[in-house]
């Protein structure tokens, strides 16, 4: 069963990619991860993504395009990220979420992947 | 209704309620959706009631309502477009091991009981949800016993059925790290499940009967699987005390009997022997919790029957103290009072009570047939009637009003 980690951080996590003190520590904690993940064989996908000031949101409404600065909403975690996996069942996604870098200081969801 | 028609009614009925947990834990740990079980086996229900009066009774109507239930799910699973090598897989997990004509069901009642606990599932509809789907509960009368209005339970119990099949929650005790808190969520709907059919004391709602031996099956059942587990053993031992009281009360003229007025000798020696060793393998373990608290208190009121002596109301007390630290529910604190009120006198037991906010007992009964007990003896007899007169009107009990009006009238 297929499995969707999203990944939410705060603004200073989104810092901590960049900042010197902390990036070792930041991108450190998210190798050493993602080689878990891929030595288990659970791991089918994902990416990192920019933090939410490179993003815009398009919004089409009554034949008109409406194209806005950021993400849809201004929340105190924004998507950072995610890793796709194929596991068992819940218990061993949440497994796998908990032991994220972000489940320590973000949040982490699960999601299930629709079956289409 | 014709005599094969009342027959094949009552056979139904009676596989429904019997059966009915077991079958839907055993399709829905192999079909994984827990509210396609229950639809399939509404249908096989309703098809039997349809088919016996004209068949007959089947040797083994619970392999009966089995195969039919298993039919629906697979043809459900046609309709909604499942890939045809899908479909022959999920026949083969269907007919997997105790076929449709084996009544023999392996019990999955228990992994049904851990689903439902799951922390994924959202903390106020655990409890319902057990009921509902391994005791049979309908919405309505969950909904009154959790005092939320019925459409809002209906709903949450659909949404945390459809988390249940989407989610992919797998169908299992879980392992022993993760056991304590789903456990207790385990151990609290079937001591609500018992809760349930014990306010009942005419055994005048059908919907309620058999469920008080449903969830001491269901406490036994845990005790074994798990066994030692200390809080397990407590409940069992808290749900046979309170068993072995059950004829004592109701008179000859079926009148309700308050506890300390109930006749020892009907008492049954069994249930409480059985719950008195259940509580001593708890304490082994070291480690008191909320339901070894609870059985402790009503081994203290067991005594009388055992060893004649008074009720030791000081302990009760100080066992309700421990019980308040662990679990201030309002029942504890009440009980803690009735506990005061006979140990210390009635100045003591209201002084508890007036520590309780009132806001958090409007519609608690025995709070006020307490309350108006307490008054009657520090000799204010108004304010007791008054206090009698809430109780009646918060009693569903028919017998339970005739008892309490008995006892307003004869204040002085």
């Amino acid at each position: 069963m297929k499995y969707t980690i999203l990944i939410y951080e705060s603004e200073s996590d989104f810092k901590a990619r960049t900042d010197e003190g902390r990036k070792a520590a930041y991108w450190g904690a998210y190798r050493a991860y993602t080689t878990a993940l891929r030595e288990a064989g659970v791991m089918t996908g994902g990416a990192a993504l920019q933090p939410p000031h490179a993003g815009t949101t398009v919004r089409q409404r009554d034949g008109k395009r409406h194209v806005q600065d950021g993400p849809y909403a201004e929340t105190k975690e924004q998507l950072g990220g995610f890793y796709e996996i194929d596991v068992p069942d819940l218990d061993t996604a949440l497994q796998w979420a908990a032991r994220c870098p972000a489940a320590a200081h973000g949040s982490v969801e699960v999601r299930p992947n629709l079956v289409m | 209704m014709s005599e094969a028609r009342q027959a094949a009614h009552d056979a139904a009925a009676l596989a429904a309620r019997t059966a009915y947990g077991r079958l839907v834990a055993y399709l829905a740990a192999r079909w994984r959706d827990v509210a396609a079980a229950e639809d399939a086996l509404g249908d096989a229900l309703v098809a039997a009631l349809e088919t016996w009066p004209r068949d007959g009774v089947p040797d083994k109507p619970e392999a009966w309502l089995f195969t039919a239930a298993r039919r629906r799910l697979l043809d459900a699973a046609r309709r909604a477009g499942v890939r045809a090598e899908a479909a022959a897989d999920l026949r083969i997990v269907m007919d997997d091991t105790h076929g449709a004509g084996d009544a023999s069901f392996p019990d999955e009642r228990l992994k049904l009981l851990f689903v439902c606990a799951h922390p994924a599932i959202d903390e106020t509809v655990r409890t319902p949800l057990m009921l509902q789907t391994v005791l049979g509960l309908d919405a309505a009368r969950i909904a009154a016993a959790f005092v939320v209005a019925p459409a809002t339970m209906g709903q949450r119990l659909v949404r945390a059925k459809a988390k249940i099949r989407d989610a992919g929650i797998r169908f299992e005790v879980p392992e022993r790290r993760e056991l304590p808190p789903r456990l207790e969520a385990v151990l609290e709907a079937i001591y609500a499940a018992y809760g349930t059919a014990w306010e009942d004391v005419d055994g005048a709602d059908p919907r309620r009967r058999g469920l008080a031996d449903e969830a001491i099956w269901l406490g036994r059942l845990v005790t074994r699987l798990l066994p030692g587990e200390p809080e397990a053993l407590g409940l069992l031992a808290l749900m046979l005390h309170c068993e072995a009281r059950r004829a004592a009360r109701r008179d000859a003229d079926g009148r309700y009997v308050a506890l300390a007025e109930q006749d020892v000798a009907r008492w049954s020696r069994a249930a409480i022997e059985e719950a008195e060793q259940l509580l001593a393998r708890a304490a082994e373990a070291g480690a008191p919790g909320r339901f070894q608290l609870e059985a402790a208190i009503q081994s203290v009121h067991a005594q009388r029957a055992t060893s004649g002596r008074h009720t030791d109301w000081d302990a009760i007390a100080l066992l309700y103290e421990g019980l308040i630290r662990i679990a201030p529910t309002i029942g504890a604190r009440v009980g803690q009072a009735a506990a005061l009120g006979e140990a210390g006198g009635p100045g003591a037991g209201l002084h508890a009570l007036d520590a309780i906010p009132l806001d958090a007992v409007v519609a608690y009964q025995p709070y006020w047939a307490l309350r108006a007990h307490l008054l009657a003896r520090t000799g204010r007899p108004d304010d007791a009637r008054a206090c009698y007169a809430r109780a009646i009107g918060l009693s569903e009990e028919p017998a339970v009003r005739a008892f309490l009006a008995a006892r307003s009238a004869a204040v002085p």
